[in-house]
């Protein structure tokens, strides 16, 4: 298995990954620490919208879309 | 010092908060939870119509009070706003923490969602690092037993060490219990014991560092631990909000500084610096949130999504997804443009009914001539009209749009759109306040509030008018009904006439999404905000209710606005075409001085007052044309709309004259009731001015380039 980790907004549709690092710092990283990707949280990448961006993940249960913006700065190991 | 917690409390409340108490005995019930939890259902199935909506003081955020009576006591349900956490990233989060912990409520009840328990753990621990007085509410059970989803309620409540009451607020179950439980909370026959959470050593010596230094302030509003939490992590909205409540500043105090700044030192020489410990704080709470939730849910987790996902591959798929958007979207004008001329003719037979008793009753009074026809012709007639042409559509597209809404649609709007806005540097939300200003304008700029960032917020604002709302419907139905579909024969005529509307529509969203760029490159510079757009499971929505409530709300609005808005204008109207200055009225003279002007813009006079005077209600532009151009000084029923397209002829009228009217009806001034509604929101007349430049200019700027262009076409 890869250690090395990919931003999520590179994770193929129908791929899960566990969340290692956060690009992002104050409030911007408080609220995506809010949104349950604290260390080692499985993510699912849903679905891309018509335009292809945003992107629906499964984040402990419910369903967050993200921008790419934010996606990028969000590093996971797939598995 | 004199100041019990008890008076001083009070006296917050009222003051802060807006909450007035009718009696000293009231309990106070705070309400809180994540958004899409039913909160509002567990609300008004508490409170029924014994309740009244505002704005927390100060601020552009709904505010919900609410009364109920339960075994002879007397309670107030103060409805704060969804939240997902308290850490006091948005004024959202910021107004349910300061409640909570300042306006010390007897019980805070926290509403939380059966299908989706683990995120809302998160808000209920927070909330009990705060307050011990809580009962947890896990609502939507219905929903959960669709999804196969099962709660161990009594071993969730063990857990936490607070009341949980399961309950299904949509049909009722498990309120009674609900309020018996907050009775025993309040009163102190149940007394809870929350659970707390444990963080790392070195966090907890640097709380028992500060403990001591902040023992005599709290007394017992909320727990010490918590707010040691908060000194020690610098968080500045709670400093400020202490200062604004309790009119205590910490800053001052140098035994407490000294004591806080030794404990950061301990901390940052484990962990690397004060971020870690904010991502400790959080991750605590949330693994937490995952360790309860795997004892007390259990589910087929593949089999609960499967459905949702399936629904939602179509919906948003990258073929489908915005095809079917569209087509809902036409689907709701039809059903409301078609579904509303029964009603509408109803109305208008019977208002014309009353107005033959009014007549009646005028004459066997024996008022003058004028003063007859000034309240029937000016006043009535335009009353009369307004309520018969706005009523049935309000009644019907805003019952639809929040049954859409209660569904779940809504969000995967936001969803197939956030692209073309993130491109207009805007934020996706803002195609969902545009679908609600389909309806309303001004219902629509309070819709912006969904939108966190202030700047965004003001782009949606600014630009909410270039989608035409109900009251400007009539007025696109009729034109291109009359002079576009004209050119059509047959079968085809309709269909032409829903494409011209169509199309006006597309080039509002076009023009729409132009500006917003526009403004984001000049007058609002900015970076877009973050967008995390929570996708939640579609619901079942409570259709009775749902047309109940709505149907109630708008028509009331209609009715107020008609009385309030149209009824003086139709005065004005009125007067205006029946004084005369020389041979003319003094209606005609102010068409023929804003004509030249108007032709420039492929319109003439008259229609540029029609629009002038229609600022106070859009809906009132085709009826003030009409009494114009007949000059008999009021408002005619015309038997039937070749009548009507004969009259426009009569006075110059070509296929240009309306595609520049439907043009300008897209692309004008707010209407006065939005006017106000902006400055409420924005709190300044500056971008209310902004408001009612920007489209005003768009539309002479459009109407220009079209009108002369054609003329410059022809002419070559």
């Amino acid at each position: 298995m890869s250690t090395t980790f990919i931003p999520l907004n590179q994770l193929p549709v129908g791929s899960t990954g566990k969340v290692k690092t956060l690009a992002a710092d104050g409030i911007e990283r408080r609220r995506m620490l809010d949104l349950g990707l604290i260390r080692d949280t499985t993510v699912e990448s849903l679905r891309k919208s018509p335009a292809g961006d945003p992107v629906a993940y499964e984040i402990r249960g419910a369903v967050i879309a993200l921008r790419s913006e934010e996606s990028s700065k969000i590093f996971v190991e797939s598995i | 010092m004199g100041l019990t917690i008890q008076s001083t409390s009070i006296g917050v409340l009222k003051e802060k908060f807006k909450v007035e108490l009718e009696s000293s005995d009231e309990i106070v019930i705070a309400l809180a939870g994540n958004p899409n939890t039913g909160k509002s259902t567990v609300f008004n199935r508490l409170t029924g119509l014994n309740q009244h909506t505002g704005n927390w003081p100060g601020k552009t955020v709904t505010n919900a009070q609410g009364r109920f009576k339960h075994n002879e006591k007397n309670y107030i349900l103060i409805d704060l706003p969804g939240t997902y956490s308290l850490f006091a990233n948005s004024m959202e989060e910021q107004i349910a923490r300061d409640f909570i912990c300042f306006g010390n409520p007897e019980v805070t009840v926290v509403v939380a969602d059966a299908t989706s328990l683990e995120r809302n753990l998160n808000l209920v621990l927070q909330i009990l690092e705060i307050t011990d007085k809580v009962v947890v509410c896990v609502n939507l059970l219905d929903e959960a037993k669709r999804k196969k989803i099962t709660i161990d309620l009594k071993k969730l409540s063990d857990r936490i060490g607070v009341p949980v009451v399961g309950t299904s607020a949509r049909s009722g179950k498990g309120l009674q219990e609900l309020k018996d439980t907050v009775e025993k909370v309040a009163v102190g026959k149940i007394i809870t014991n929350p659970f707390k959470i444990h963080y790392d050593t070195v966090i907890e010596h640097a709380i028992e560092k500060i403990e001591p230094e902040i023992e005599d302030f709290v007394k017992s509003r909320f727990h010490k631990r918590w707010m040691a939490l908060r000194l020690i992590d610098g968080d500045n909205a709670f400093q400020d909000s202490m200062n604004a409540y309790l009119d205590m500043d910490f800053s001052k105090n140098a035994a407490l500084q000294m004591k806080l700044k030794e404990a950061r030192a301990m901390i940052c020489q484990e962990l690397s610096d004060l971020e870690e410990l904010q991502d400790r704080i959080v991750s605590n709470i949330v693994s937490i949130a995952e360790d309860i939730r795997n004892e007390v849910v259990f589910s087929n987790r593949t089999a609960r999504y499967k459905k949702v996902r399936d629904i939602d591959s179509i919906l948003t798929s990258r073929l489908y997804g915005i095809p079917i958007m569209i087509a809902l979207l036409g689907l709701i004008f039809w059903i409301t443009i078609v579904g509303a001329n029964v009603p509408s003719a109803l109305l208008a037979d019977g208002l014309f009914w009353v107005e033959g008793q009014l007549s009646a009753f005028f004459f066997w009074l024996g008022v003058p001539v004028w003063v007859h026809d000034m309240i029937v012709y000016g006043v009535y007639r335009t009353l009369a009209w307004v309520v018969s042409v706005m009523l049935p559509p309000m009644a019907i597209f805003f019952p639809l749009f929040t049954l859409l809404e209660d569904l779940g649609y809504l969000p995967r709007v936001a969803f197939n759109l956030d692209y073309y806005f993130k491109k207009a540097c805007a934020h996706g939300k803002q195609a969902l306040t545009m679908c609600m200003g389909f309806g309303c304008n001004a219902a629509g700029i309070i819709s912006c509030r969904i939108i966190d960032s202030p700047r965004e917020r003001l782009i949606a604002i600014l630009t909410n008018n270039f989608v035409p709302c109900n009251g400007r419907f009539p007025t696109l139905i009729a034109l291109s009904s009359l002079f576009i579909a004209g050119s059509f024969s047959g079968a085809f005529q309709s269909f032409a006439a829903a494409i011209a509307i169509l199309a006006v529509i597309v080039l509002g969203v076009m023009i729409t999404l132009l500006i917003s760029r526009l403004l984001s490159k000049t007058v609002l510079k900015g970076l877009p905000s973050s967008f995390a757009l929570e996708l939640p499971p579609y619901r079942r929505p409570q259709i009775g209710r749902v047309i109940v409530r709505s149907l109630i709300d708008r028509t009331l609005f209609v009715l107020g606005r008609a009385v309030a808005v149209a009824a003086p204008a139709g005065l004005i109207i009125w007067v205006m075409a029946n004084i005369s200055i020389g041979d003319e009225s003094l209606l005609t003279h102010c068409a023929q001085f804003l004509d030249p002007f108007a032709t420039l813009l492929g319109l003439d006079g008259y229609i540029l007052m029609a629009f002038l005077l229609g600022l106070p209600a859009n809906e009132i532009v085709i009826p003030i044309l009409i009494m114009s151009y007949l000059s008999g000084g009021s408002m005619l029923e015309l038997d039937s709309l070749t009548e009507l397209r004969q009259l426009f002829l009569d006075h110059g009228w070509t296929q240009l004259t309306a595609v520049c009217m439907m043009l300008f009806s897209l692309n004008h001034w707010p209407c006065a009731t939005t006017l106000w509604t902006i400055h409420k929101e924005t709190q300044s007349w500056k971008w209310t001015g902004a408001a009612f430049l920007i489209p005003t200019v768009t539309g002479v700027v459009l109407c220009f380039v079209v009108a002369q262009g054609a003329a410059l076409l022809r002419l070559v």
